[in-house]
């Protein structure tokens, strides 16, 4: 054995024991059966497996990618890296995603639906306070939810609370959302970057120009386009930040982040390059964490535009994808398979026994015959700025698909505008969704007939009823029912191909600890390393 | 010297009247880019709703010409406008980051220069010799490759393998001014290699011209030394296009670093421009590049004059 497949076994067993299901004998034993000796074993069980408990202290620097001279402060506009990171780390939400990808309390602490869900109520957590020493209050939640409703607004989260109707305070603890229909997944909404919890002011609007939040840690210095510097946040409203302050260094190229995180510039990087990740891996002072994320590649096709209206073109082209070789070769093996249904393995309700669909030119063929067709000719556009490598990921779908008779002219596109002129203009595109915490917030957006970015021009009508009962549907079960027949659907009959989801790949040097679970909602554990990870 | 005075003033009305015409052209190129504000900051979060909103608020739905005559009024009275996206004065945002690079191009531009005359010299001394042929070499290597392969070599064996500067230029108010340049070190000597071979070779290729002349024939005849017949003799006399190649590598130490400031992650002028660009936030954009040519302008002016007050025969031209 290798010493590094040895460093990478024990690094696993110590992960497995860290979630106790491995017992300090179990580790002892196959520690020294894996060639270390009993001394040394001992010693890896209390350096490596025994949790240790957070400590206080320390200046945590960060490389953060993707973070712009235009980066802002308004939560309507956050779009890249850069601002979600920063959002977390001085801002606070109602709820938050947990480090297992479960639903935890933030500045609301509890919460309860009517059986129908069209009446939300949150208890919110009174020991809040903002970084000015102002107590978090109901006016405060109920200006910093209508920043993003109403006519007026310019947020980009305006469609997510598009059925909410009135936001009422009761009490000096609690707020009551009132929708125009049922909606289960309210909770889970309310953890949308977007939707931070801001100070509001008397004539009913948030305070975001001056940057004050209710986050663990509050900001110093904020220079756009170089970096942000914050301090804790004393009587922040829960466990954690651990780190006395917080350093976030704006470094987009992926060259810059690697040469820092090794020189020691900075203690973790919200992403790596793919392609010397394994390299990285092997300097002993550095971890890297690849976390499968719920942030999917899909490629839509217009179904409503020859040849994409025929479902039997669909399928074709859904079956001459060979999956596992572009997640290989395009993304070294830091991604999972997509079935062409939008729903994660992360995410709750996720349809674990629909088989696999897996690459076969003959059944392609077969489809294609179905639809009266030889060959089949079509262009699909792609930008690297989507992805890096999203043209080779298409150029290598266009050899798979060769197999089938099918050719696929894969057009670079620019990267200025993609959004504006390819995407939803474009018959077959190149699509990188960010994450979604449930399936019904992914398919209301892209899969629902009327969704502005229903960038397939899908209608299916069993699909559109499913989606309304489902989202009233308080019932874990049935609910769940619901899904798995709606992926079955959207899998069959729907007009993405979803090649695969990405990971989070992202690294730290070794003094940096964390719990045994990372979240998969963003980059460095959702976004939260500042508050729940520490110096060990 | 009035006329010298007669020719700066002229220059000077030429040059404001270039930056009009350049300040038009830069509008509507960007006016002409695909997208607008309001789509390259919603991006993939743009619904026909919030970008309706978002163009009025900020004046877009106004016909383009109206927009750059606005703009264009603020501007002669001083007042650059305010960036389409943070709401801040152009001149607030620009301002720290122009300073960083003119740091940046005056720590490089006191190496290079000095450095780049006396390899010049020398090398017109030494002329077919060994040294001669080795500094062309190494000189002409570098600015041959591109400065962010440079920048990485450089990172690779005096940062990462021998860690005697830092790898990123990143900056804080508290520190020294030794720490500064001990950490703008590495960006600075990138763009030392790629200025000198140019001036360098100029100063050789000048003073060699003028080693044929019959005065420098005469000042060897009379046995004068041979570096004394380069400085004292030939160099004075080879000044004009040294000087006009300097002042290109001056503006070109302000206006092309942004590949430099991307690697080493400097927080200089040519970074904000590009991200200004992806963002269409014109004010910004229109701002950075008029002080690009600002400083193009400026700075061939002072090497015409330069070029004239060394040699007393231009300022009297037939």
């Amino acid at each position: 054995m290798s010493d590094n497949n040895r460093d990478d076994l024990i690094d696993r067993m110590a992960a497995e024991a860290k979630r106790g299901r491995l017992s300090r004998r179990d580790f002892m034993h196959y520690a020294i059966a894996a060639g270390v000796t009993a001394s040394g074993a001992s010693g890896l069980w209390t350096s490596k497996a025994a949790l240790a408990a957070p400590k206080r202290g320390g200046i945590f620097k960060v490389g953060v990618h993707d973070k712009n001279t235009s980066d802002q402060m308004d939560p309507g506009k956050y779009a890249a890296v850069g601002e979600i990171q920063l959002a977390h780390a001085h801002r606070s939400y109602l709820t938050e995603i947990t480090p297992e990808n479960g639903l935890g309390p933030d500045m609301a602490l509890e919460w309860t639906a009517t059986p129908d869900a069209k009446v939300w109520t949150f208890k919110l957590n009174t020991k809040a306070t903002f970084h000015n020493g102002k107590k978090f209050t109901p006016e405060d939640a109920i200006a910093s939810l209508n920043h993003h409703r109403g006519e007026k607004t310019t947020s980009a989260a305006k469609p997510l609370l598009a059925a909410v109707t009135d936001i009422k305070a009761m009490g000096d603890d609690t707020i009551v959302v009132e929708l125009s229909q049922g909606f289960a997944d309210l909770p889970w909404v309310l953890t949308d970057y977007h939707l931070v919890m801001l100070p509001a002011n008397a004539d009913g609007t948030v305070d975001w120009e001056s940057g004050i939040g209710a986050g663990p840690y509050k900001i110093t210095k904020n220079d756009p386009g170089v970096g942000t510097s914050l301090v804790r946040h004393d009587g922040w409203h829960r466990e954690g930040a651990y780190f006395d302050e917080i350093e976030m260094i704006q470094l987009n190229d992926p060259n810059a982040r690697q040469t820092s995180l090794l020189t020691g510039g900075v203690n973790a990087v919200t992403q790596i390059d793919l392609k010397t990740a394994a390299l990285m891996g092997r300097n002993p002072n550095i971890a890297i964490d690849d976390v499968p994320s719920g942030s999917a590649i899909t490629l839509p096709m217009f179904t409503d535009v020859a040849p994409f209206d025929n479902n039997d073109v669909r399928l074709a082209l859904k079956y001459a994808i060979d999956r596992n070789d572009i997640i290989e070769k395009i993304m070294f093996g830091r991604a999972s398979a997509g079935n062409d249904f939008h729903v994660s393995p992360g995410m709750p309700y996720f349809p674990a026994d629909i088989p696999q669909r897996e690459y076969d030119p003959e059944k392609a063929k077969f489809h294609l015959k179905q639809a009266g067709m030889d060959s089949l000719s079509v262009s699909l556009s792609a930008a690297d700025s989507v992805l890096p490598g999203a043209v080779d990921m298409c150029v290598l779908y266009a050899e798979h698909a060769k197999k089938a008779g099918i050719e696929i002219k894969v057009v670079r596109e620019p990267s200025d505008g993609y959004w504006s002129d390819v995407w939803l203009k474009k018959p077959f595109v190149f699509v990188k969704w960010g994450a979604r915490p449930t399936p019904d917030n992914m398919f209301t957006l892209a899969y629902k007939d009327d969704a502005a970015w229903n960038e397939s021009h899908w209608q299916n009508e069993r699909f559109n009823e499913l989606l309304l009962q489902a989202k009233a549907e308080i019932d874990q079960e049935r609910r769940a029912a619901m899904y798995h027949e709606m992926c079955m659907i959207a899998r069959d009959e729907g007009g993405t191909v979803i090649p695969m989801f990405t990971n989070f790949t992202y690294a730290r040097t070794k003094d940096v600890a964390h719990g045994p679970n990372l979240a998969s909602s963003w980059e460095l554990d959702g976004g939260r390393a500042y508050h729940r990870w520490w110096f060990a | 010297m009035t006329d010298v005075l007669g020719i700066v003033l002229k220059r000077l009305g030429l040059g404001v009247l270039t930056l009009l015409v350049i300040s038009i052209l830069i509008f509507f190129a960007v006016e002409l880019l695909p997208g607008d504000i309001a789509q390259a900051v919603l991006g993939q979060g743009a619904t026909e709703e919030n970008l309706k909103a978002m163009r009025e608020q900020l004046g877009l739905n106004e016909p383009a010409v109206w927009r750059y005559l606005q703009w264009l009024a603020g501007a002669i009275q001083g007042d650059f406008g305010s960036s389409l996206i943070s709401q801040k004065p152009v001149t607030e945002t620009i301002a720290p980051r122009f300073a960083n690079t003119l740091f940046l191009a005056s720590y490089a531009a006191v190496i290079a220069v000095p450095v780049a005359i006396i390899l010049g010299v020398i090398v017109a001394l030494l002329r077919e010799s060994i040294f001669d042929r080795v500094a062309n070499v190494t000189t002409l290597t570098s600015i041959s490759s591109p400065e962010f392969f440079l920048g990485y070599i450089l990172i690779l064996y005096l940062a990462v393998k021998n860690p005697w500067f830092p790898a990123i230029a990143s900056l804080s108010d508290d520190m020294t001014f030794l720490e500064l340049l001990n950490r703008t070190f590495l960006p600075a000597l990138t763009m030392v290699l790629v200025v000198v071979a140019h001036m360098m070779r100029m100063t050789r290729a000048s003073i060699i011209n003028l080693l044929a002349s019959p005065y420098i024939e005469m000042a060897r005849l009379k046995g004068t030394p041979a570096w004394k017949v380069i400085v004292k003799h030939a160099l004075p006399n080879a000044w004009a296009p040294i000087i006009n190649v300097v002042a290109l590598n001056l503006a070109y130490l302000i206006t092309g670093v942004v590949l430099v400031e991307v690697v080493f992650v400097y927080p200089g002028i040519g970074q904000l421009l590009v991200d200004s660009v992806t963002k269409r936030d014109f004010p910004v954009v229109q701002a950075c590049c008029l002080i690009f040519a600002a400083t193009f302008i400026l700075l061939n002016l002072a090497a015409d004059v330069g070029a004239i007050l060394t040699n007393p025969r231009l300022r009297h031209p037939k």
